[in-house]
């Protein structure tokens, strides 16, 4: 391998890597204030790419021209506001009421609403994959040599960037970001200071999903085809990337992804390229047997 | 009559019920003659993953994997080496066949518990969510790894397979597979699978080894799925890598919660029952008095899966036919009565 290919093929696996970390954040957030995987996570990915199917030709026509950037822009957050909306749903109709039930009530419940997304999507949106529309033009940049790098590239890494910087400021710099801390830390105590326990989930089920959601326009302006069922296998693959990073720690969640992201383009492109979505799975069985706490988590003492 | 001899009598009952009913299954419309075969094959699905997810209470996702590898494995025993085998048991009489029949399910059942020992060992130092989505993985990469595989048709699947699944076979194999789960719950092993379940940290610090039992457990419901498979392979003659994807997965272990976790009673009911409700369902999708909406779900199950799933978690997690693991109780409780001893 030449070190150009070399080159492209990380430029590609960041670019594909920034998805599973947007989605990952989701993962773990969720995971650090409930010790619960969210099945239906992936889902809500799904519907963000829908939700920018439906939006832009409704949308975009307002914003010609010049202003189309600001369309753009328009089309990702009212994308985002849904799908966190979605996510508040979902939490509120289905996960609060088994709160103090057994974790795998919880889960079963997760898989089953993670199933009525899809087939339910299935049934509104049709089971035939669609046509994205181009939100953005996706063109090679110039002046970048013999290495390809599209705008769509490029747009999902400065979206992501943004994002996280966004997270970041929202999770250590606001009162509900510290309340997360805190409900993550020792849910309990953080009752006993007042905390509203379902406010906080309640919030990070709905910043999860806006990112999930403006995970699923980046991706499907990349992959210009989406279905119904596009979000079962990224999200399973995003979950690895949690898990790799730490599950629980935001930052783990996002170098996981980035690390995933990578590692799966360079198995898609040797001579393994069938079990490219196998790798994945290879990939979290070996994380959870050697270092079951992921790159950046602390190993916890169970108590008893 | 002593329970066991009580267990020993309801096998002898069922299979003799099974060759009855097979006698007379000429007589039967092919069509519902299918549907019993598939009661059968689901009922043996069912009562394997409830050992492995209600007694032992490891969530696994991936049961239509080792369903798949049993189905494949017995194929291709039958197809590749029946002729040869047919020969050495002498000819085409029925014992023969019967003979070349239950090697090539024990073939594929064992190839898919040697399977279940591979992905268990690993898998199994994992808890709750975690085994459930490796276990899903596993399923999966299965799947891609039969795909990938020309000798056994690869994604076009695999054709002309010999019709010898009967009634008689299906029914006797899903009684003794009963029998033998309930025989292996009453054993000193099912205790360990219980607590495994109850309480895995108290029974480690008992001196339970609980991977042993963890593996042991998916390792026998991964063998018996692999019987599934291999009788469903010779009901349809042919299958196809995607009729064993995470559909049926889900579909498998909806009957296992259905019926509610750790009961072989509840979870073969289920099996029944769910099994005649789908068939059902497709009857439904045809009346054209029904509103089109109504219709329009009907035609799609996994919807139904989805909402049954929600709905019994959130009203009746034990299922429909479990009941709800006891309390621990100060009271000095009365002697437990047996209702079959």
């Amino acid at each position: 391998m030449s070190q150009i290919e070399f080159l492209q093929q990380l430029i590609n696996g960041l670019s594909l890597g920034a998805f599973y970390a947007l989605i990952a954040l989701g993962y773990t957030m969720v995971y650090g204030i409930l010790r619960f995987i969210n099945f239906a996570h992936g889902d809500v990915f799904m519907l963000g790419a829908f939700g920018g199917y439906y939006l832009t030709p409704r949308i975009m026509p307002h914003f010609a021209g010049n202003l189309a950037p600001v369309g753009v822009v328009v089309v990702l957050l009212l994308t985002m506001i849904l799908c966190a909306l979605i996510g508040m749903v979902i939490e509120r109709l289905a996960y609060r009421p088994l709160r103090s039930r057994p974790k795998l009530t919880v889960l079963i419940t997760a898989i089953g609403v993670s199933l009525l997304l899809e087939y339910g999507g299935q049934f509104v949106f049709g089971a035939d994959p669609k046509p994205y529309p181009e939100l953005i033009t996706d063109r090679a940049l110039e002046n970048t040599g013999a290495l390809t790098i599209t705008t769509t590239q490029v747009a999902a890494f400065v979206v992501t960037f943004l994002l996280l910087i966004a997270l970041t400021l929202i999770v250590k710099r606001t009162k509900l970001g510290m309340a997360m801390r805190a409900v993550s830390n020792n849910a309990t105590a953080a009752s006993l200071m007042g905390i509203n326990i379902d406010t906080v989930v309640s919030f990070t089920f709905g910043l999860g999903s806006a990112l999930a959601g403006a995970a699923g326009i980046l991706y499907a302006l990349s992959y210009p085809s989406i279905d119904p069922l596009m979000g079962l296998l990224p999200g399973v693959k995003a979950f690895v990337a949690a898990v790799l990073g730490g599950i629980g720690n935001i930052p783990g969640a996002a170098v996981g992804g980035l690390i995933l992201g990578v590692v799966e383009t360079f198995v898609g492109g040797s001579a393994f390229s069938t079990y490219r979505d196998a790798i994945a799975f290879a990939l979290l069985i070996g994380i959870l047997l050697f270092r079951p706490a992921g790159i950046f988590g602390k190993a916890q003492v169970e108590k008893v | 009559m002593k329970y066991r001899h009580a267990k020993k009598f309801a096998l002898l009952a069922a299979i003799i019920l099974a060759a009855v009913a097979s006698y007379f299954s000429s007589a039967i419309n092919s069509y519902y003659l299918q549907v019993l075969i598939f009661i059968g094959i689901n009922v043996i699905l069912a009562v394997s993953l409830n050992l492995i997810n209600g007694y032992t209470g490891q969530f696994s996702l991936g049961h239509a994997g080792f369903m798949a590898i049993g189905a494949y494995v017995a194929a291709w025993l039958s197809t590749e080496h029946g002729a040869g085998l047919l020969k050495a048991f002498g000819g085409t009489n029925p014992f023969a066949i019967g003979a070349l029949f239950i090697l090539v399910l024990l073939g594929g059942g064992l190839a898919a518990a040697v399977a279940g020992l591979i992905v268990g060992v690993p898998s199994l130092r994992l808890k709750g969510d975690y085994l459930a989505i490796v276990t899903l993985g596993f399923g999966e990469i299965i799947r891609v790894v039969i795909q990938n595989t020309d000798a056994v048709g690869g994604p076009r699947g695999y054709s002309g397979i010999a019709g010898y699944t009967t009634l008689f076979w299906t029914w006797a194999i899903a009684a003794l597979t009963i029998y033998l789960v309930v025989s292996l719950i009453d054993s000193t092993y099912g205790r360990g699978f219980l607590t495994v379940r109850d309480d895995e940290i108290a029974a480690e610090a008992c001196g339970i080894n609980t991977t042993r039992y963890k593996v042991i457990a998916f390792v026998v419901g991964a063998f018996f799925a692999g019987v599934a498979g291999g009788l469903y392979a010779h009901s349809t003659t042919y299958i196809n890598p995607s009729g064993f994807d995470f559909q049926k997965s889900i579909e498998i272990v909806i009957m296992v919660i259905l019926g509610g976790m750790g009961s072989t009673a509840g979870v073969a009911a289920a099996a029944v029952l769910l099994t005649v409700l789908l068939e059902y369902l497709r009857f439904v999708s045809g009346y054209e008095w029904l509103p089109e909406l109504v219709r329009r779900i009907a035609q799609n199950r996994m919807i139904i899966y989805s909402l049954v799933l929600i709905a019994l978690m959130l009203l009746r997690p034990q299922g429909l036919f479990g009941a709800l693991p006891r309390r621990r109780s100060t009271r000095i409780s009365k002697p437990a009565v047996d209702p079959l001893a």
